[in-house]
């Protein structure tokens, strides 16, 4: 007996000239660049309650997103706290870490920093210290601070940008690093700018959604 | 003795003292004061009162659960209560049901578990919820809070457990508040899109003591929803449209959710433009008017796909383009301009691109591009190749009567029986695309199904929970395949027990047909585990329950059984012998083409 429908099979009709692309977009010209991965630093307000953190990273995990670092505190308002997000993602992927962080119902407000932020990250280096006139004086090139000191280490705290502090771990690399604790990225927008303030849903998510903003990489100063 | 008991205690005798005074007076006292509690109800003492004071206060009337350790206080203050409680056989069947009831009466529906067991066998509900955006509200229990973290007995961290699969939770930690957070789920499962929420509640904060009345329903300030677009984005996707000659609607679940089914139909009726629906937006447009297509995607028409395939200007209305909607991304509508209206600003561009991106309410937008739209877009042609597509891949079946039953058959029969406003639940399988298919929808609300999460066994718990959503004169038929019955058909027990008319037509085939189908096409035909020749006799099973119990081997017993099983009154169950090797088409393999579906087996 017959199996299935009837009708002209799949070579007779007539398929569309266009094509999309592996991110939904029709692909003309100019948007048919793939887009690549990018770092940048995303910045979210959020209500200071207990699970908010675990919220906020779970919802990283399993949505695939790759995230760099993640650092949280609490900001003037004891009811609010501020998690700082550096995130390596194409860009409808930084759109969509955006959008759906600002689902999540404790979260206030969710902002891209500009690439001019400044974006500080802390260091703890402690390393060998059998030569310690020049483990002092790579220390100093550094801004270094010294938190503590035996007769084979030296343990130093460093803050900076995020290349100082990996330009700072290759040099001291040479005296031969015992162990190293980093904190991640934290950020805050320049000048008067709110860094993360909540903003009129319509508007970013209509110029997001369109892609037509140039986006540029975030490079720490 | 603690400060309340002897408050209490210097009542009661103050009480006796008045008893003593006024005795004659004393039987009209007591019903003046019953009229009295009916009006302004008595103070809530217990955490587990105020859990049930702001379920009363938020108009809850119905709630779907199972009875367990943790959940105990909850329960004896519902004891009490107005609110009808449906005993479920099993924690599953409980978030099915307040999932189906959400989607039918469109208020959350209620679930309640205990800790542990309770609350892992509710997982899957709200996983099922979350995915297709229903209104639910699942109220759990919790081994009180000294012992969390150390794997108490029947522990499960639940929160933990649940964050991934529902729009928002909460761990309960104090009984002067618990009552307001079950407020505010309450509140935030229907607000926007909707979702499913949950709150645990330890027992010692439900057993605690409390005189705080719980507040109103609100979501919190850090929720907000937009209602209305951008009304410069409104106005460019309006001379998208009245410039556009092969415009097409797509009408998703957010549709329906948003009660903007009317404004759909009025848009697309007047400037005369073709409506596809996805699977959760069946019903949102009359699959019998001239210009629906019905439903696109894996197992869509082929005229809806092929129109969604040509179109140049798509009107998303409230669906997320999940991919057994688009098949690949790269050739879905590629010639089309999308429009995406949706009241989830994370659903804009997730898998397809929108070009004009409308976020706000379904109704609200629907109206302000109603308004914005002056002309309509000229698209004689293009109604007429849409109509030359419903001819050429028309879904019409062949079933002499020599051959084994053919289950489209059985579908159109129960259709042909039942009135329109008739509710459809189903399982998930072959049955399931059978019902979209072969049923002809027509309201919104009518048809609950399991999509985004493809849950077997929804059909039947479901079917409970529409039935008490439901309208009494109202029908509900829940199409089932026999693997899916038979991973939740304790539910039986349910429907007996609280005597529910429902009639559930298993379309056996003895198989885990849609996998079957799967191995037939992309596996060479070996049925690993898809043989399921040891199904029980499920009339037999249905009569065992205490139900009404059917079956259909031939053609010539349809109407008569189905007459037969929709005029009785509580639980009946047809056992519908199909063809076993019966297959859904047309079929779009996944990520394929949508204008290349197979309309037979060696198309695949």
């Amino acid at each position: 007996m017959k199996r299935g429908l009837e009708g002209p099979p799949p070579e007779d009709r007539p398929t569309p000239a266009g094509r999309r692309n592996k991110q939904g977009i029709r692909i003309d010209p100019e948007v048919e660049a793939t887009h690549e991965p990018r770092r940048t630093v995303i910045s979210a307000l959020v209500a200071h309650e207990p699970g908010v953190l675990s919220d906020v990273s779970g919802l990283f995990s399993r949505r695939q997103f790759n995230i760099e670092s993640l650092t949280v505190g609490p900001t003037k308002d004891e009811d609010r706290a501020r998690i700082t997000v550096v995130v390596e993602e194409p860009d409808p992927g930084i759109d969509q870490i955006k959008k759906q962080l600002r689902k999540l119902v404790p979260v206030i407000s969710v902002r891209e920093l500009e690439p001019d932020a400044m974006q500080r990250e802390l260091a703890l280096i402690k390393v060998d210290a059998d030569d310690p006139a020049q483990v002092s004086a790579v220390a100093d090139m550094y801004d270094a601070t010294t938190v503590d000191s035996s007769p084979e280490t030296a343990t130093f705290e460093i803050t900076g940008a995020r290349q100082k502090i990996e330009a700072a771990i290759d040099t001291f690399g040479q005296f031969g690093i015992r162990e190293i604790s980093r904190t991640g990225t934290t950020a805050l927008a320049r000048g008067t700018e709110e860094t993360a303030a909540a903003v009129n849903a319509t508007e970013s998510t209509a110029t997001e959604a369109n892609h037509d903003e140039t986006y540029q990489t975030a490079n720490d100063d | 003795m603690s400060e309340r008991a002897a408050k209490v205690t210097q009542a009661d005798e103050e009480a006796q003292d008045d008893d003593q005074i006024t005795d004659s007076a004393a039987p009209d006292a007591a019903q003046e004061a019953d009229a009295g509690s009916e009006t302004t109800p008595a103070p809530v003492t217990s955490g587990a009162e105020a859990v049930v004071r702001a379920l009363e206060n938020a108009g809850v009337e119905h709630a779907f659960g199972v009875q367990g350790g943790a959940i105990m206080p909850v329960y004896d203050a519902l004891y009490d209560s107005e609110i009808y409680h449906v005993t479920m056989a099993h924690e599953q069947g409980a978030a099915h049901a307040a999932d189906a009831y959400g989607i039918v009466s469109g208020k959350p529906g209620i679930c309640l578990a205990t800790s542990g067991p309770g609350a892992t066998n509710l997982v899957t509900g709200l996983a099922d919820a979350d995915m297709d955006s229903d209104p639910m509200v699942a109220l759990t229990g919790q081994v009180p809070t000294e012992l969390v973290g150390n794997d108490a007995f029947q522990e499960t961290d639940t929160t933990g457990v649940t964050t991934p699969v529902t729009k928002d939770n909460t761990f309960s930690s104090d009984s002067d508040t618990v009552g307001s957070d079950v407020s505010e789920a309450f509140a935030l499962a229907g607000e926007g899109r909707p979702g499913p929420t949950l709150v645990d509640l330890p027992k010692d904060i439900t057993n605690g003591e409390t005189d705080h009345e719980p507040d109103a329903p609100s979501v919190p300030e850090t929720y907000e929803v937009q209602e209305r677009a951008d009304e410069e984005i409104v106005a460019a996707a309006a001379e998208r449209i009245e410039n556009s000659n092969r415009p097409a609607m797509l009408l998703g679940g957010g549709v329906i959710k948003g009660e903007a089914s009317e404004a759909c139909r009025e848009f697309a009726i007047e400037h005369e433009i073709p409506v596809i629906t996805t699977m959760p937006g069946i019903g949102a447009f009359p699959e019998d008017h001239e210009l629906s297509l019905e439903m696109a995607g894996m197992h869509g028409t082929g005229y809806a796909n092929m129109a969604i395939t040509h179109c140049d200007t798509l009107i998303g209305i409230g669906t997320r383009f999940d991919d057994r909607l688009t098949g690949g991304i790269e050739t879905f509508a590629p010639d089309a301009e999308l429009i995406h209206v949706d009241i989830d600003p994370a659903e804009i561009s997730k898998n397809i691109h929108a070009d004009y991106p409308l976020i706000g309410d379904a109704a609200t937008v629907v109206e302000q591009l109603a308004e914005a739209v002056d002309e309509s877009p000229e698209a004689t042609k293009w109604r007429a190749q849409c109509q030359q597509w419903k001819s050429d891949y028309s879904m019409a079946y062949d079933a002499p009567e020599d051959e084994p039953l053919q289950p489209e058959f059985v579908v159109e029969a129960l259709d042909e029986a039942t009135d329109d406003d008739t509710i459809v639940t189903t399982g998930v399988g072959q049955h399931q695309m059978w019902a979209c298919q072969y049923w002809t929808y027509t309201e919104p609300r009518t048809w609950v199904s399991s999509h985004g999460l493809g849950t077997m066994g929804y059909g039947l718990p479901a079917a409970i929970g529409a039935r008490i959503a439901a309208d009494d004169d109202q029908d509900v038929v829940c199409f089932d395949g026999d693997g899916s019955f038979l991973m939740t058909l304790q539910g039986l027990s349910v429907a007996v027990r609280e005597n529910l008319d429902i009639t559930v037509a298993v379309l056996n085939n003895e198989y885990i047909g849609m996998v079957r189908q799967w191995q037939d096409a992309f596996f060479e035909g070996r049925h690993s585990a898809s043989d399921y020749h040891w199904m029980p006799e499920f009339d037999k099973l249905a009569e065992a329950f205490g139900a009404a119990g059917f079956r259909i081997d031939d053609y010539d017993e349809v109407a008569d059984t189905i007459e037969e099983a929709l005029s009785y009154d509580g639980p009946s169950v047809i056992d519908v012998h199909i063809d076993p090797e019966a297959n859904v088409f047309p079929m779009v393999p996944s990520g394929g083409d949508n204008g290349q579906f197979a309309l037979t087996e060696d198309q695949l």
